[in-house]
């Protein structure tokens, strides 16, 4: 009994003074985890501004003694070239964002809005990716893509297709959600006035759901940009490689005579920015999407 | 009538796409799966109607066990680090002030980039000639001779790599984490701090109860997505030293892909599926019931 009333009034003593240096510490602690997090993406800018000699330094220096974009030129030059190889990334990128909006901004209208028979088995049905890893169909995939007249492994819109396939369940989620959130006394004004589905579609639903086409946009793309086993299978060719790809590759290729550092350093940073870059300019859509991904 | 008709095809009309996209590209190769796994293709040859072939070799082959078995242990052992973790940080930086936000947005940057690429940046880090961390470590004299993180010992190359993933993901779960602790009620909170507990008893007896649900999701998308581990141990140790850290889905991989045993990674892919659907119902189960 004396334990717990002495307690008390120590505990929260005890939480008084910690009240005061309680923010500084948590500053304190937050700028340290800050700094830890970033240390692997800022040592790998570092090392890739660093001349080729100073990359292959041992022991290896922590700073830049002196700025180079050598490695960059060299991978600017690397087999089919960066060009390539970057072009690649997003080209498979944009298709998959195409396709995925192509296919579920009608979809989640059709399902939000439109008296269709069995339409729950439907929607149910269009979720089937989530209860099997794409990971395991990736075998029937490539024979189904290798078997076909015009072969789509190899190619980019093969790889984009895969990558639509995985992204589809959460997309037409997010669009369905987005389209029944919709007032319905915007589009029954249109509707008296005799406007076509597909103009109330375009003209009062498209604007309405803008927030869902950026974050559908947005996770499509950062899959896309960096999904690596998918593109392992289905690209053997390489000049069709994507960026991870080419990267993973020039480290096997290149680890012989020493991998060269420096270079895949730079490839590390260029297949980071577009991600971060993103990421940073849309993290209200980023979050808001994981949530409903994830937990909703 | 005929209108609820017309906006009936039109409705179907809109839906088709998607369907006959999902037909063609999940429903047809799952079934396609299936059938595989009781045939012994290889691309080469046609295939041959095996029956259960394939599931006796796969139950026979030692490797299979012993990847299965590691990508189990791997898993086990990354998924409380990561939930425990991940939850501390949440606490840590879901009061909303300037530089817990800054926090929140740095600790996030790692998980939008690719797995990937990021396994090879770390694979410099390890590095044991040109690597940051051996260098660090030198310096500050805690050893004499760098360490070999990756490849050359079992062990240590599995901590090598989870230490990396830990780096990369820890920040997925802190955000959901922050959504659902920012979600409590402020009277609940209020109502505590009253009665003076201190912030420990608060978190144990108010704060962790209330986001149960959460953490429970967050385990299962963990648990799943370690289950399909691959890039990082592709890139980092390629299954080195003797395949002793090669996961399910790189085993899958070797045996669809550069050897062209398709038939036997149908099979393998679908007792692997298996696995993950189970977690995936309750994890479905978890989330419908939020809804109702």
């Amino acid at each position: 009994m004396t334990a717990v009333t002495m307690r008390r009034p120590l505990s929260r003593a005890w939480s008084r003074v910690w009240g005061g240096r309680n923010r500084y510490l948590t500053a304190a602690v937050c700028v340290a985890i800050s700094a830890f997090m970033l240390v692997p993406i800022v040592s790998s800018v570092l090392t890739s501004v660093k001349t080729r000699a100073e990359v292959a330094a041992v022991p290896p220096t922590y700073f830049p003694h002196e700025l180079s974009l050598d490695n960059y030129a060299r991978l600017w030059d690397y087999q089919a070239g960066l060009p390539t190889y970057f072009g690649n990334s997003l080209a498979t990128a944009g298709m998959t964002i195409a396709f995925t909006l192509l296919l579920t901004i009608p979809a989640g209208y059709a399902l939000a809005r439109f008296p269709i028979p069995a339409k729950e088995g439907i929607f149910v049905f269009l979720l089937l990716a989530l209860i099997i890893p794409y990971q395991a169909l990736l075998t029937p995939i490539f024979l189904m893509f290798a078997s076909l007249p015009i072969k789509l492994t190899n190619t980019l819109v093969g790889l984009a297709i895969l990558h639509t396939a995985i992204q589809l369940p959460f997309s037409l989620y997010i669009m369905r959600n987005s389209f029944e959130a919709v007032p319905r006394e915007l589009e029954e004004a249109a509707l008296t006035d005799g406007g076509s589905s597909l103009q109330i579609l375009r003209m009062i639903f498209i604007p309405a759901v803008v927030p869902a086409i950026v974050t559908v946009t947005l996770f499509a793309f950062v899959t896309s940009w960096n999904e690596f086993l998918g593109a392992l299978v289905l690209l053997s060719r390489a000049s069709t490689f994507t960026l991870p790809l080419i990267l993973a590759s020039a480290r096997a290729e290149t680890s012989l005579g020493g991998t060269d550092w420096g270079m895949l350093q730079a490839g590390i940073t260029i297949a980071m920015i577009p991600c971060i870059a993103v990421y940073l300019l849309l993290q209200r859509y980023y979050v808001s999407g994981l949530l409903t991904g994830a937990v909703k | 009538m005929t209108a609820i008709r017309r906006r009936r095809l039109i409705g179907l009309l809109y839906l088709t796409p998607a369907i006959v996209f999902v037909l063609a590209f999940t429903a047809y190769p799952l079934t396609q799966m299936v059938a595989m796994s009781f045939t012994n293709w290889s691309l080469i040859t046609p295939p041959k109607p095996v029956g259960l072939a394939n599931f006796q070799a796969a139950f026979n082959d030692k490797q299979f066990w012993t990847s299965l078995g590691y990508t189990i242990r791997y898993t086990i052992i990354i998924t409380p680090i990561l939930m425990v973790g991940g939850y501390l940080l949440a606490l840590l930086v879901a009061p909303n002030s300037g530089v817990r936000r800054a926090t929140r947005a740095i600790i996030f940057i790692p998980v939008v980039i690719g797995l990937g690429v990021s396994s090879l940046a770390w694979v410099w880090l390890f590095d044991p000639t040109f690597g940051l961390i051996n260098k660090v470590l030198s310096d500050l004299g805690l050893i004499d001779k760098p360490i070999q993180f990756l490849g050359v010992e079992a062990d240590l190359s599995t901590w090598s790599i989870i230490a990396s993933v830990v780096w990369k993901v820890l920040g997925f779960g802190m955000i959901l984490f922050v959504a659902a602790i920012q979600a409590i009620p402020s009277e609940i909170n209020e109502a505590t701090m009253v009665d003076g507990a201190s912030f420990w008893q608060r978190t144990r007896r108010v704060t962790v109860p209330l986001t149960r649900r959460t953490i429970l999701l967050v385990t299962l998308i963990s648990v799943i997505g370690s289950l399909l581990a691959f890039d990082q141990f592709y890139i980092m140790t390629a299954g080195q030293p003797f395949n002793q850290t090669q996961t399910a889905v790189f085993f899958i991989y070797l045996n669809s892909f550069p050897y062209l045993h398709l038939g036997y990674g149908a099979a393998l892919s679908l007792i692997l599926a298996a696995i993950i659907l189970v977690f995936t119902v309750v994890q479905m189960l978890l989330t419908r019931r939020s809804e109702t």
